[in-house]
Parts: structure tokens; C-alpha cells; sequence
């Protein structure tokens, strides 16, 4: 059985490289809107949040899930503010005329 | 379950790439940022499915405030304000991350191996870092901390010492359990996300919200091992890569090393002595009628603008005399230098905002070789990217820096308030040339007279 640290490092590791090359196509012109969208993206860290906010030991309020919870509204902003102000930002670049 | 769940976040984290590729051109972005959305509800989607009891309530509304405040501030903010809100979200993610690693100690029901408390250590503190050099990144950049660096005796040897203290309340946490050590580990490292950052200021801005941008993916992969989550090692992973090589691509910019930067210093007072010994220097003035006259009997027009433009809201004027140009059958475009606006690909919003067609707004690379067949270049707030002591001047500070090559063009105007210099503190030979001509005044107020000297 392999150590799931070792499953995880391997994951990450090749993401690093998908990121790598897939970024360096990426549009100068679009490097903004790249930027937001990967603030979109980090709220991801959402999930961890959320796996935090559990029912422990039959009790729904505690210091983990309190702490779980403003990660979520952290994690919201930043997830709604990125996709949305990227989408804005993209219409921007949209054909004129 | 365990299997779908594992399929669903490969879909999502899939999707999250597709949503960067879409980014090569900005006929396929938008798709892109679908493709993000629907990533998006997929994970979260498929994280309720695993989760045991959730608390749903709380959830709800932990979402749905930060959902307000999100989509307030993405429909509010101004295109100039870009950079502030950039660096207000990574310390966003910072602060979960840090938030989540201790809610995850305190967990009641869980028992860490020891792989888990050192990426636990990990996360948390890239978490602290990036949370609060990201709020003095915000501070910096929307002036309410004043955007000049602070440099002192012995910083560097301090930074070094808390980073040791820290990993040492680290080592503590591991061996003893402890958790007052894994707070004091954190306490410290939000400390040195305050010390690393404030000696950097002035022009290295660019570099340092990318650098948090990375910082923050980062963070987020860090998180990701703790909990063994695919997606989010997958998503933290490609926004750190991609933060890594907008860094690269503004230092390159620059002229600067990451480790130069990274010391800080620059954009303090201690450039300004190497203005130079030069006397007065002759330089030609024109006004706006005259620019205007020039550029309307020219065939070709290169415009090259900077920050100072979007400062004084001149960008929609601007276009309005670019279109003018182009109707009277004169080929406008734009040269975009990397570091013209306050982040990377800053100065392509601004001028996409101001209904600027894409086509017609060119990169440093793609436009440099045709300065040279170029009648007129108009430079409106921009000075040092276009400075040929550059590429001519050994001695200069800014030697070897990449610039556009406007001193090439048949004449060039250059729009300014006076003569001073700029972030550099460099005097420009360009605007000594004796094709140059100098247009002094407010970039909208020359703008706006442009425009009403090419109506008749």
C-alpha cells in the first residue's frame, strides 16, 4: 500500500506541470483576467473548509465548525468576486462592432 | 461513493485547466470561465457528498454572505482598482487557509499522523504569510499605507530569525501535540508576512501581487495534502504555477531579479541621487493643435501609454481620437509595454474598457521591429519603458531593461505634466531628440484638446 502522501505528491507535482505549460499559453493581453480567475480558483479551498463543518460528537456548534464556517464565507467571496468580476473583465474583450 | 467522488473531482479539476487554457486567446476566455464555474460546482457539489453530517445551516449561510459580498464588490470595482482587489482576495484564501488548519487541530473527532501535522504546518503557514503580506500588498496599492518601502538595519537578519522560531514552534507541535506551539507557529508567521513585504514598494508592486497570487495557490495545495483532496491539490497547484510565472514575467520586465525585489529597497529615496551632473538640455514643446496635425497627416501611428493615463481618466478620450485617426485612413495601434499598468495585464483592461478593439493593442514583442517604419509615436504617461539609455547607456541603472523602441519612429510626442523623471528617477534622452516633440499638460486635458483639433 502507498503511503497516501506519496498519491498526493505525485498528483501535485504533475498539476505543477499541466499549470506550467497551460499558464504559458496563457495571452499577455489576458494576464489580469488569469489573475482573478486564479483567485477564483484558491477558493477552492473552500472544500476544505466545508469538511470541517460536521456534526462532532452530536454537537453542530464548535470551535472547528465555527472556524470551518468563516473559512466558507472567506472562501465565497472569493470564489463568487473571481468568476464574476473575470466574466466582466472578458465581455471587456469581446469583438467591437 | 469513494470512487465517484474521486471521478467527479477529476472532472472538476479538468475543468479548472480547461478554464486556464481558455485564456489563450480571448475568443475562447469566456467558454473558459464557464468551464471554471461549472468546475467549481462540481467540487463543492461532490464534497457534500462525502461529508459526514454536515451542518448545513451554517454552511448555507456562510455561503450565501460571502456570495453577497463577492458579487457586490466584482460588479462595484473599478477596472484602476484591479490590483487591490487581486490582493484582497489572496489574503482571502491566506486567512482560510490558516483558519482551516487550526479548526482541523481542534477537531475533536480526528487524530493527525505525523505526514498530516507537517503538512498541517505547512499549509497554516503559507496560509499566515500570504494573509497578511497580502493585506499590506492592499494597503500598498490602494495608498492607505503609502506605497514607499521600509528598510532598516538588521531586516533581513530578523526575517531569518523569526522564520527559525517559527519552524521551531513547528518542530514543538509535532513532537509535543502541542497546540498553544502550532498558534505560536502561526502567531509568528503572520508576523513575517508583515516584515517580508513592507521593505518592497514603488514599481515592484506588479511583482509582489503576483508573487501573493502564487503564494496563495500554495496555500491552498498545502490544505489539499492535509485532507488528501485531489481537486484542491490540482487547483492550488496550477494557480501557484501560474502566480510563479507572472513573477517571472514582471521581473523579466524589470530588469530585476526575484531575489532583488524580494530584498526590497527599490522605489525608496536612494535612487534619486544618480540623476546626473547634466546641464540644462534643449528639448522641443508643441502644442496639442500641433500633435494633432502631425498625427492626422501621418500613415502610421504607434500610441504607447502608461499608467498616467488611466490616473487621469483619459483612456475613453483617447480612443475617441484614435478612432478619429482611423477614419481618416491613418493606421492606429497600441504598443503595450508588460509593466504599463500596476499588474500584469492591467493596461489591456483599461483600454479594453474603454471599447479599445483587441486587434489593434499589440504586445512589446509583436510591435518593436516596426517603430522603425512608423511616422508618429505618441507616449502619454509613460516614461522609463521608453527610455533608450536601456538599450545605449552601460552605466545606466535601468541597462538591459526591455523597452519599446519608440526612439526609432519617424517623430515622436510625448505627452506629460513636466519634465521630471520617473519611477526609475532617470532622466530620458528620448525626450531630447530632435524629433521629439514635448506636450505639456494633464493626459485628458492634451486628450481632449487632441480630439477637438482633428474634428475640423
Amino acid at each position: 500500500m502507498v503511503d497516501p502522501f506519496i498519491t498526493s505528491f505525485t498528483i501535485f507535482v504533475l498539476a505543477v506541470f499541466v499549470g506550467y505549460h497551460v499558464v504559458w499559453n496563457v495571452t499577455p493581453a489576458l494576464h489580469t483576467p488569469l489573475m482573478a480567475v486564479t483567485n477564483a480558483i484558491s477558493g477552492l479551498i473552500i472544500v476544505g473548509a466545508l469538511l470541517q463543518v460536521v456534526d462532532i460528537n452530536g454537537q453542530s456548534i464548535t470551535l472547528t465548525s465555527v472556524l470551518g464556517a468563516v473559512g466558507i464565507f472567506l472562501a465565497s467571496i472569493n470564489i463568487f468576486g473571481g468568476f464574476m468580476v473575470t466574466q466582466r473583465m472578458l465581455e471587456m474583450f469581446k469583438k467591437k462592432r | 461513493m469513494q470512487n465517484i467522488s474521486a471521478i467527479l473531482y477529476l472532472i472538476a479539476a479538468v475543468l479548472f485547466v480547461l478554464a486556464l487554457k481558455g485564456l489563450s486567446s480571448p475568443v475562447t476566455a469566456r467558454r473558459g470561465n464557464l468551464f471554471g464555474v461549472i468546475g467549481m460546482v462540481i467540487a463543492i457539489g461532490t464534497t457534500f457528498l462525502i461529508m459526514d453530517k454536515p451542518v448545513l445551516a451554517l454552511i448555507g449561510a456562510a455561503m450565501a454572505a460571502g456570495a453577497l459580498i463577492g458579487a457586490y464588490k466584482a460588479r462595484t470595482v473599478e477596472m484602476t482598482g484591479m490590483p487591490e482587489l487581486v490582493a484582497a482576495m489572496h489574503s482571502l484564501v491566506g486567512l482560510s487557509a490558516v483558519l482551516i488548519a487550526i479548526a482541523s487541530i481542534f477537531h475533536t473527532g480526528l487524530t493527525h499522523s505525523a505526514d498530516q501535522k507537517v503538512e498541517l504546518f505547512i499549509g497554516a503557514f503559507i496560509g499566515a504569510i500570504t494573509f497578511t503580506a497580502s493585506v499590506i500588498a492592499y494597503g500598498k496599492l490602494s495608498g492607505k499605507f503609502g506605497s514607499k518601502s521600509v528598510v532598516f538595519n538588521g531586516q533581513h537578519l530578523l526575517n531569518l530569525l523569526m522564520a527559525i522560531v517559527m519552524v521551531g514552534f513547528g518542530v514543538a507541535y509535532f513532537v509535543a501535540d502541542s497546540h498553544a506551539a502550532f498558534l505560536a507557529m502561526v502567531a509568528v508567521a503572520l508576523v513575517l508576512g508583515v516584515t517580508l513585504i513592507i521593505p518592497i514598494g514603488g514599481a515592484d508592486m506588479p511583482v509582489v501581487v503576483s508573487m501573493l497570487n502564487s503564494y496563495s495557490g500554495w496555500a491552498a495545495a498545502g490544505i489539499g495534502f492535509t485532507l488528501n483532496n485531489p481537486v484542491l491539490i490540482i487547483g492550488g497547484a496550477c494557480v501557484g504555477s501560474s502566480g510563479a510565472i507572472l513573477s517571472y514575467i514582471m521581473c523579466k520586465a524589470m530588469n530585476r531579479s526575484i531575489i532583488s525585489v524580494l530584498l526590497g529597497g527599490f522605489g525608496s529615496d536612494a535612487g534619486g541621487a544618480a540623476a546626473g551632473p547634466s546641464g540644462p538640455k534643449n528639448y522641443r514643446s508643441g502644442s496639442a493643435e500641433d500633435a494633432a496635425f502631425l498625427m492626422a497627416n501621418a500613415d502610421s501611428v504607434i500610441i504607447v501609454p502608461g499608467y498616467g493615463l488611466a490616473v487621469s481618466r483619459a483612456q475613453h478620450a483617447l480612443q475617441e481620437f484614435a478612432t478619429m485617426l482611423t477614419e481618416k485612413g491613418v493606421n492606429v495601434r497600441y504598443a503595450i509595454h508588460p509593466v504599463a499598468g500596476r499588474m500584469p495585464g492591467h493596461m489591456n483592461v483599461l483600454l479594453a474598457e474603454a471599447d479599445v478593439p483587441y486587434e489593434q493593442v499589440l504586445e512589446m514583442e509583436e510591435i518593436n521591429s516596426d517603430f522603425a517604419n512608423t511616422d508618429v509615436v505618441l507616449v502619454i504617461g509613460a516614461n522609463d519603458v521608453v527610455n533608450p539609455a536601456a538599450q545605449k547607456d552601460k552605466s545606466s541603472s535601468i541597462y538591459g531593461m526591455p523597452i519599446l523602441e519608440a526612439y526609432k519612429a519617424r517623430t515622436v510626442i510625448i505627452v506629460k505634466r513636466s519634465m521630471s523623471t520617473g519611477y526609475a528617477g532617470l532622466d530620458n534622452d528620448l525626450f531630447y531628440m530632435d524629433k521629439s516633440m514635448m506636450v505639456f499638460g494633464d493626459a485628458k486635458k492634451v486628450v481632449e484638446d487632441l480630439v477637438k483639433a482633428a474634428d475640423h
